[in-house]
């Protein structure tokens, strides 16, 4: 019988071919799938492996996302994402997603990131595969040069940092707040760059894609990674994005003895949360920044505009209109889910309530877009508020649930989504 | 990268520094040289265009928190930063750092240095001097583990896997 372990060290331990591994040690993984994107990936890995002289270690695990800087809006933009057409070309890469939406949704969507795999991504935001119980953590360019030509990278095995949700959250109330409220509480560094896991009954009541913003904002709670235990909520998203192989779902969960750091959490009681200019932990209950004017409205990013997010901010903005004076944009966060929201008729109730749709890339949130008018008051569904990252250093940036952002699109001010929820 | 009496100038900065501070994204699209002009823009306006090679920074918790671009390392190289002393790192701007060849030293009173002063370091040893004469004189920050320092002594990553050959 092995020393219990965390998933995290269960994910790890597989990895490097080990039965178990213990906290602290530095260990070489194998990884299962390395995923970039236009701005961290070919424009910067190309001129690194011909200087190298070095070929990719396995095209088959990797997965290029043009995201970024589509659509192409300049001569700069229009040669990044050359670059990366040409460079996916001429390497035969199998898995290459232009314009299509955004890494972190896309990917899993087409099956890739499975139980018990050990991933990286040339992003910060990519912890998000962790809601699949795959270990999948970000990277810089140079480090994502390491892993293309070795095809492994060093860890050194986290503590884990269980944090678990008891009941069930209120209508109106989700993922996004309970990221929010967990930032606000233990800071953008609480995670100490170990591992997060999520756990409890309210975690395991959330879909799949509620799943994953909880995993994708771990990046702004410092951890590397955030993992949930796969169940038959995975199982079911997965096969629906065609993975026909079987999942050992029973493996990959983390042993009830296993040494942890638990926090626990009420999720009953928790209200709809708001970040305040210019940290997501600033975050406290909506109603502390009841009334605070907002002229700009912005329903985006991997963390923001799923299939899931589109819904909740259609269910309060059907029937709806904006307020005077108010901007709303969406910027879905994949095609596939920004089709199948128009099947609904969510973006067609988003458009009648007055949004105006953006192309489906990270446009406004990466600071690419230059959307954001300076000086504007602005609340959003992105994972980050630092100044000047939305594009404009005079803009003040709130963050919110879909819930709230449309609610506060209908009001004019920040407000709490409940109340247009009777 | 030192002086002629192996010292390093200090230039201060606050806690929270993100990567959008050290590499705005508006001018992520270019090389590295006009990301660099503006690194700390936001919260040092002067630091690009009067840091010189060998300078270090000394910053609050949390440095290098957000995305995951190495330019917000790379910048600081560009420029010829020599380290950066901070109480904590974003764990992913950690990795970053060391594969880009920058130095971070981890100092729970990284804070009591003051803009200006200067200090000699033993990233190895884990040990900080500081030049004047200032209380205290040395100062403990976390060893920098043997892998790490061939990285910075590379500079980078990539000198690491050129020098080796290994893939």
């Amino acid at each position: 019988m092995t020393r219990p372990q965390t998933l995290a060290q269960k994910l790890i331990a597989a990895a490097c071919g080990r039965s178990a591994v213990d906290e602290g040690e530095i260990v070489t993984c194998a990884v299962d799938l390395a995923m970039f994107h236009d701005s961290s990936g070919p424009r910067r890995l190309q001129p690194m492996l011909e200087e190298l002289g070095a070929k990719l270690w396995d095209p088959a695990r990797i997965v290029l996302v043009i995201d970024h800087y589509v659509p192409e809006s300049d001569d700069e933009s229009r040669r990044i994402v050359r670059i990366a057409r040409d460079w996916a070309a001429g390497q035969r890469l199998p898995n290459v997603y232009d314009s299509v939406g955004i890494c972190h949704v896309v990917v899993p969507q087409h099956g890739h990131i499975r139980p018990g795999m050990f991933c990286v991504g040339g992003d910060s935001h990519s912890p998000t595969g962790g809601a699949f119980g795959a270990y999948m953590f970000g990277i810089g360019s140079t480090e994502m040069l390491g892993v293309a030509v070795t095809g492994q990278i060093w860890v050194k095995v986290p503590k884990t940092l269980m944090m678990r949700w008891r009941g069930r959250l209120a209508a109106g109330v989700t993922a996004k707040d309970m990221m929010l409220h967990m930032i606000g509480r233990y800071g953008m560094n609480g995670g100490r760059y170990q591992a997060v896991e999520f756990c409890g009954e309210a975690v395991r009541a959330l879909s799949m894609q509620e799943r994953m913003t909880l995993s994708n904002m771990s990046a702004e709670l410092g951890s590397q990674v955030g993992l949930i235990a796969p169940d038959e909520t995975t199982a079911a998203y997965l096969r629906e994005a065609g993975v026909a192989q079987e999942l050992n779902l029973d493996r990959w969960r983390s042993d009830a003895d296993a040494d942890a750091e638990w926090h626990d959490f009420d999720a009953d009681s928790l209200a709809p949360q708001v970040a305040a200019p210019h940290s997501p932990a600033n975050a406290r209950d909506a109603d502390q920044y009841r009334d605070v004017p907002v002229q700009v409205a912005y329903i985006g990013a991997c963390t923001g505009a799923k299939l899931e997010d589109l819904r909740a901010a259609a269910s309060v903005l059907r029937g709806r209109r904006l307020a005077d004076g108010m901007r709303l944009m969406v910027a879905p966060a994949s095609s596939q889910d920004q089709r199948q929201a128009e099947q609904e008729g969510v973006m067609q109730w988003l458009r009648e309530a007055g949004a105006q749709v953006l192309p489906t890339s990270c446009g406004a949130c990466a600071g690419y877009g230059g959307s954001i008018p300076d000086g504007a008051s602005v609340i959003s569904t992105t994972a980050r508020n630092f100044k000047g990252r939305m594009g404009s250093e005079t803009a003040q940036v709130y963050l919110a649930s879909p819930y709230t952002v449309a609610a506060s699109a209908v009001a004019g001010r920040i407000a709490d989504p409940r109340e247009f929820m009777a | 990268m030192t002086d002629h009496n192996g010292t390093h100038r200090v230039w201060r900065v606050g806690a929270d520094i993100d990567t959008d501070a050290l590499a705005p994204g508006a001018y992520m699209k270019f090389g590295i040289d006009e990301i660099a002009r503006h690194c700390l823009q936001r919260v040092r306006p002067e630091f690009a265009g009067q840091v010189r090679p060998g300078d270090v920074l000394a910053a609050g918790p949390n440095f290098g928190i957000g995305s995951s671009r190495e330019q917000a390392a790379a910048a600081l190289v560009h420029l010829g930063v020599a380290a950066v002393i901070a109480p904590s790192f974003n764990g992913l701007y950690f990795r970053n750092a060391f594969n880009v060849g920058l130095l971070l030293l981890t100092c729970a009173q990284a804070e009591a240095l003051v803009e200006g002063e200067r200090i000699a370091f033993d990233p190895a040893a884990g040990r900080i001097r500081r030049a004047d004469g200032a209380d205290p004189a040395d100062m403990l920050c976390e060893a920098v583990p043997p892998f790490l320092m061939d990285m910075v002594r590379a500079g980078g990553l990539l000198n690491l896997l050129k020098q080796r050959q290994t893939f």
